[in-house]
């Protein structure tokens, strides 16, 4: 049990969490190492179109372990997170566009080009304090943060819970894709936001500035695990299990169930936030599809794939499952769909507990003790 | 001038120089006082104008046929299920019907499910780590730390129960019996005033039923004890006084002699048994 005081500082002296910041710092060095200094005609070579993928993925793992910790540890699968990833995304994206300036093809010192192409004479008032970095930063965590305070507290106060609260959170996000569709939102619409120049002065399109953007992306992922991390080992983390696994008796020890769910729901949707706001300078755009509630349940099956509960799982599903696409739909783009499936399927029923329940069959010390303890069962 | 006598007075300038009074007022009477009660579901009156009164420091014991009413009874002190008419108090100055669960909890009134809930997935000890007294809000719970007396206390209970071998195991690998007994550790952890046990025997062998008998025994006096239970073996062991529960209104009380020769007792509930 870990024993500091500090509940920030308790993951440090857990052992999974030491192996796996050990692990992300690792690839993160050697990614670098190889992009910079093999030969570009070396095997070795690691393109800047490959740290950007990697990078991507990256986004994605710190996605799969924002859900992780709604899914797996409070028992809410939410399947919007989409949502608040794509407003994390958003708020970078407005940041971009400002920071394009007069480049644009209209030349426009301050309006963005659909803005002038739809004959707006102003910015509307949103997005106003964008062209700061700061100020940008800032939103990127306020606006998921908000809605799901928002969201939640409504929902959470009133009991909403399993079944229903995940096709409550589908039609969030559903309903958000269809206002960011509209061109009157004034969020560029089913284009969305695209053509960025710079991010703080540095031009998006060098490889530097791409390989920096992997490396803040797998210092970000480090720092929500051991976020995550924290809260989980923590005694909220016990009593998220516990409202997950019996909410009335939560309930009825004098804990605020709702407050707990909210808490963590919170912390999880600013954290999708963040993952947002990385991806979005990485890929270029950002637009609707983003909100698109197929792409929130895809969330939810790398989690499922990487296994419930454990984090590090959700890492591992979330970077296998998108290597898997970026292969398949090179091959077979029609095919991806029916492969997803197919392997949420086959892992449903042979590895109930996902790839980090393969992991943690293997490590086990006593396979004769059928007497887990809780180490076992969620360390 | 006044001012001065306010700052004179110590008491409500230094906290501990208070009298410890507890938030329960039981001066004018009863700690649990339930009147006029009815409650019903889609029509059918699972209560029905109940009255009941449990003085401090009382063990009393709740019994009557299935589908009486005993656990909604406990439904609507703990705030779970609001009535549609009556009042419930907690000492003279708690109104329980304004109040939610986490409130009524935080009062002081602990409760033991009908059937056994404790938290699976966690370790016994950190069952009853939750259970704990504590500040129970969202950021002293995150940053909460374990303090060698918050180990010691558990550690207490453990032996209390019984289960400290069995300290660091999952919850959900307990026998029936020993999640009865675990979760009347965790209310011996939230030390409440009013305890609420429903049928904490279910399950349990011969000796676990005697020293479940003496643990609640021993309780009170100290806390006051509602006991619901059909088994009218450890009922008669333990009972002072028993309340009768039939149709969701209280059918006779006394002492268990005096409620078992009572004939409309015996007509619809002993006289199953006999
Ligand atoms: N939420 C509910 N909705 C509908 N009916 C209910 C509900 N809760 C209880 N009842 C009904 O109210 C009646 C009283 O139930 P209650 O559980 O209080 O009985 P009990 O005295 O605890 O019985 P037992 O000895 O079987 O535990 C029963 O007929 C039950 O079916
Ligand atoms: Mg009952």
């Amino acid at each position: 049990m870990a024993s500091s005081q500090n509940w920030l500082l308790r993951p440090f002296q857990e052992r999974s969490t030491q192996l796996f910041l050990g692990v992300l710092f690792t690839a993160l060095v050697v990614v670098t190492f190889l992009h910079l200094f093999m030969p570009q005609d070396s095997a070795l070579h690691v393109s800047a179109y490959t740290v950007t993928l990697l990078g991507k993925y990256l986004c994605y793992a710190l996605l799969a372990v924002a859900v992780d910790l709604v899914w797996g540890y409070l028992g809410i699968l939410s399947l919007g997170h989409g949502a608040f990833f794509a407003l994390g995304g958003y708020a970078m994206g407005m940041y971009l566009m400002r920071q394009i300036g007069d480049r644009g093809t209209y030349g426009d010192p301050v309006l963005p080009d659909f803005m002038v192409f739809l004959n707006w004479d102003s910015l509307p008032w949103y997005w106003q304090g964008f062209d700061m970095a700061w100020f940008a930063f800032i939103m990127v965590l306020l606006a998921p943060g908000l809605l799901a305070l928002v969201f939640g507290f409504l929902a959470f106060r009133s009991r909403v819970t399993g079944v229903y609260l995940s096709i409550i959170t589908q039609a969030l996000t559903f309903a958000l894709m269809l206002a960011f569709f509209r061109n009157e939102m004034g969020f560029g619409g089913n284009n969305g936001l695209t053509d960025f120049r710079d991010i703080l002065g540095f031009n998006l399109r060098t490889d530097a500035t791409r390989l920096g953007l992997f490396i803040a992306t797998g210092i970000a992922l480090a720092i929500g695990y051991v976020i995550c991390r924290a809260i989980v080992a923590s005694k909220l983390g016990r009593v998220s299990i516990a409202c997950r696994d019996a909410e009335a008796r939560t309930r009825f020890l004098g804990y605020r169930v709702e407050r707990v769910q909210l808490f963590v729901f919170v912390v999880s949707a600013m954290l999708a936030g963040v993952a947002g706001a990385l991806y979005v300078p990485q890929v270029g755009i950002i637009n609707p599809s983003e909100f698109s509630p197929l792409f929130s349940i895809e969330i939810v099956v790398w989690v499922a794939l990487g296994g419930r509960a454990t984090l590090y799982g959700a890492v591992i599903g979330a970077i296998l499952v998108n290597y898997a696409k970026t292969v398949f739909t090179g091959v077979m783009p029609d095919a991806w769909l029916f492969a997803l499936g197919g392997l949420f399927v086959l892992v449903t029923v042979f590895l109930p507990k996902g790839i980090a329940g393969l992991l943690q069959k293997r490590h086990k010390t006593k396979p004769d003790d059928d007497t887990p303890t809780r180490q076992e069962a969620t360390a | 001038m006044s001012i001065f006598q306010e700052l004179a007075n110590r008491d409500q300038v230094f906290d501990f120089l208070a009298p410890v009074q507890s938030p329960v007022d039981v001066r004018h009477g009863p700690i649990l006082y339930m009147e006029d009660v009815n409650v019903s579901f889609d029509g059918f009156k699972a209560i029905n104008n109940l009255n009941l009164t449990v003085d401090d420091g009382e063990l009393r014991c709740i019994i009557g046929p299935n589908g009486a009413g005993k656990t909604t009874m406990m439904d609507i002190i703990t705030g779970k299920t609001r009535p549609d008419t009556g009042s419930v108090w907690f000492g003279s100055r708690h109104n329980l019907l304004t109040k939610n669960e986490p409130d009524i909890a935080s009062l002081g009134i602990g409760r033991k499910f009908q059937k056994p809930t404790v938290f699976e997935a966690l370790t016994v000890f950190e069952n009853l780590e939750l259970a704990m007294a504590t500040d129970k809000r969202i950021l002293p719970t995150l940053t909460a730390i374990m303090k060698p007396e918050y180990r010691d206390r558990i550690d207490e209970v453990l032996q209390t129960i019984g289960l400290q071998e069995l300290r660091d195991r999952l919850a959900g690998i307990l026998s029936h019996g020993q999640k009865q007994w675990l979760e009347i550790g965790m209310l011996l952890m939230q030390k409440p005033r009013l305890l609420l046990v429903d049928e904490p025997v279910a399950g349990m062998t011969e000796q676990e039923m005697e020293r479940t008998a003496e643990l609640l025994t021993s309780l009170a006096g100290k806390q006051s004890v509602v006991v619901v239970e059909h088994d009218m073996g450890f009922v008669r062991s333990i009972a002072r006084k028993v309340t009768v529960l039939h149709q969701g209104s209280v059918l006779a009380e006394g002492t268990m002699d005096q409620v078992s020769n009572d004939p409309e007792v015996i007509k619809v509930y002993l006289g199953e048994e006999a």
